[in-house]
């Protein structure tokens, strides 16, 4: 029996440092795994997260008939295009129904260097909410007040450099730099949201009435038109705040079966749930390799204990005849390979912990996600898992060692 | 005599032992060996004579076919493994012929090494010495391994310092028994001289009783008693060979 635990450790590190350079190296080989698993898993939820914060208190999206998914990933995620419109009259048809508290009307189809623009109405500014049904906020100035005024998300003023007061021009189309510009349209900022980590700091927002001045084709006669009240022919899609929740399955079956012209109505919600199972498949793909990336490190550790094994049976025997038990060696070896997994993991997920740190700005700014800094129960799985895995798989080695410390007596002779 | 109590003033007593490996034929048969407690015994003979053997066997390490091995009057054939662990971690110290330091231990820390796993020992050394460490030190130095000699790693000093740290390892804790598996084989003569006469004078302040196996008789001069074991093993020479 040992004295102590404390010496019983120091005599597994000093074994440990005794072989740093492949100690080192399965270390890291455990550290790279562990710490692609915590990554994997970790911009899996932040993903799902990021996306589920991006629409909030909506109950139903409205738009031409489509997908689901299409309609929630063009609407509310600005991904891909519309495939259709819908009339001004058919929005104002079911926008006006008793059981609706509020709707906001949606025109896309038009960039700006790259960014899209979000024909809307005010209704935007007051109803729209996301994360945990957060409204929008203004950082500087205010909302559009004419049909030649935007405001943009906080990501377009910084990335370009705007402020207020500055003039911009919106092309027709998606394009970064489309030949066809609509010169003779400057829009004035007139307002700065302030940051939502959504699509929104995306957006350069300008009146139904704004997008309807750039497609108008003609010259200096057209008349800029109002912003509240202006009644365009179509609109590519509608978000809709009910007063009671309990209407959403009756309406979203109105609007689904609704006689003027095919359109879909979908739930946030469930289309979000939509898109996870069109997604997991993938996430799971992911997961499965960084197991096996794991799984492969652990294999790498036990080759190297069962490498080592050889050149240390005389110190195994020495360890013998100075009063270690065969229980000694047994423990000795999984010490060893628990420490080194231990080592590994903890210092992969420390990596990860800094490369989180390192990115997060990016990761937002570039694809909006919000990447979580603290540490998750996950990350206590993959440690936990990691270690598990490589005691269980020691057992190989160490039983090996009692073996041989068992039938070399105290003699080897190398 | 099997199983009836044994006289503790006989260090070894071994009588009517037969051993042999797995199922082969025995390569090790005494039907009478003892050594007396304090004594200074010598055990020679040619390679592959069953020395070895005969070490791991006293050691506890291997277990007898048949017959008595007892140290300081425990019968290890009877014993379970952990027992006999224990009886050899509390009472027996090792020297070997070679390699005998763990490498990524310092020089204390491996002559302080039996007091890891004997309380018996660690207990023995804190009395005469207050510390393990000292008394480390204490027999390093009696040894001849200067306290520069010990800042060192293992692995850089000479055979025969790191033989001096096996004695003090085999030493410290004052274990009643020592057992010496040819540590001078790699030594020149010198060397062997002085080593052996170290060890002798240590073991005789700890009062422990020596084995000392070499095939080299022309050792025995420095021992009270010595046994040739080509002589004594009476098992059928040709399975001896090593």
């Amino acid at each position: 029996m040992l004295h102590n635990f404390g010496n019983a450790l120091s005599l597994v590190f000093k074994s440990l440092l005794n072989r740093r350079a492949t100690a080192i190296l399965t270390v890291a080989s455990i550290a790279v795994s562990a710490g692609l698993l915590s990554i994997v898993d970790r911009v899996r939820t932040d993903t799902q997260t990021s996306f589920a914060n991006t629409i909030s208190g909506t109950d139903l999206i409205v738009g031409a008939r489509s997908g689901d998914l299409n309609l929630l990933l063009y609407s509310v995620f600005r991904i891909g295009n519309p495939t259709n419109n819908v009339t001004w009259s058919s929005y104002e048809n079911i926008g006006g129904r008793p059981e609706v508290d509020w709707t906001i009307p949606f025109s896309l189809g038009d960039a700006h260097r790259g960014y899209r623009v979000l024909g809307t109405d005010l209704g935007y500014f007051s109803h729209y909410r996301y994360a945990d049904r957060r409204p929008l906020a203004f950082g500087e100035g205010g909302p559009f007040t004419s049909a030649t005024e935007a405001v943009i998300g906080a990501e377009v003023a910084e990335r370009l450099g705007y402020d207020i007061g500055r003039q911009i021009v919106v092309s027709h189309g998606l394009a970064d730099t489309s030949f066809l510009t609509h010169d003779e349209d400057p829009f004035t900022i007139s307002g700065i949201l302030a940051r939502t980590g959504t699509p929104v700091d995306r957006t350069v927002h300008i009146s139904l009435g704004g997008m309807d001045l750039i497609h108008t084709v003609g010259g200096a006669d057209r008349v800029a038109p109002p912003v509240a009240g202006y009644e365009p022919e179509e609109i590519t899609a509608f978000l809709i705040g009910l007063k009671s929740r309990t209407a959403i399955f009756a309406l979203q079956r109105y609007v689904n079966e609704f006689e003027g012209e095919p359109m879909s109505a979908v739930i946030p919600g469930v289309a979000l749930q939509q898109l996870w199972g069109l997604v997991r498949v993938a996430e799971y793909a992911l997961l499965g390799v960084s197991a096996m990336v794991v799984l492969a490190s652990v294999l790498g550790l036990l080759a190297t204990l069962l490498v080592s094994l050889n050149e240390r049976r005389r110190e195994m025997s020495v360890l013998r005849s100075v009063g270690a038990r065969p229980g000694h060696i047994f423990a000795l070896l999984l010490s060893e390979a628990a420490m080194l997994a231990f080592l590994g993991a903890l210092s992969g997920l420390l990596l990860v912990q800094l490369g989180i740190l390192a990115i997060r700005q990016f990761a937002l700014s570039e694809f909006g996600i919000q990447l979580s800094v603290q540490l998750r129960a996950f990350d206590l799985y993959v440690l936990a898992g990691i270690l598990g895995i490589a005691v269980i798989v020691s057992i190989v080695p160490a039983w090996r060692a009692y073996r041989n410390s068992l039938a070399d007596g105290l003699t080897v002779r190398l | 005599m099997p199983g009836t109590a044994l006289d503790p003033e006989i260090a070894i007593a071994i009588s009517g032992l037969r051993f042999g490996y797995g199922s082969g034929d025995d390569i090790l048969a005494l039907s009478e060996l003892n050594v007396r407690a304090s004594q200074r015994a010598f055990v020679y003979g040619p390679s592959g004579c069953g020395k070895s053997t005969l070490l791991a066997l006293v050691g506890g390490v291997l277990v007898a076919r048949e017959g008595v091995v007892a140290i300081l009057g425990e019968n290890l054939s009877v014993m379970k493994s952990a027992a006999r662990d224990r009886i050899r971690a509390d009472h027996v110290g090792f020297i070997f012929q070679q390699f005998n330091l763990v490498p990524y231990l310092s020089v204390v820390e491996n002559a302080s090494l039996p007091c890891r796993y004997s309380r018996r020992r660690l207990q023995r050394a804190v009395d005469a010495h207050g510390s393990v460490e000292k008394s480390a030190a204490r027999l390093l130095s009696a040894l001849g391994i200067g306290e520069e000699l010990r800042s060192r790693r293992t692995t850089d000093l000479s055979v025969g310092q790191q033989q001096r740290v096996a004695a003090a390892r085999a030493l410290i804790g004052r274990p009643e028994l020592v057992i010496a598996d040819e540590p001078t084989s790699s030594l020149d003569a010198d060397r062997r001289r002085e080593f052996i006469s170290l060890l002798l004078s240590e073991a005789g302040r700890a009062d422990s009783t020596v084995i000392f196996v070499s095939h080299d008789a022309s050792l025995a001069t420095h021992f009270d008693v010595a046994i040739d074991l080509g002589l004594s093993n009476t098992a059928p020479e040709p399975s001896n060979a090593a």
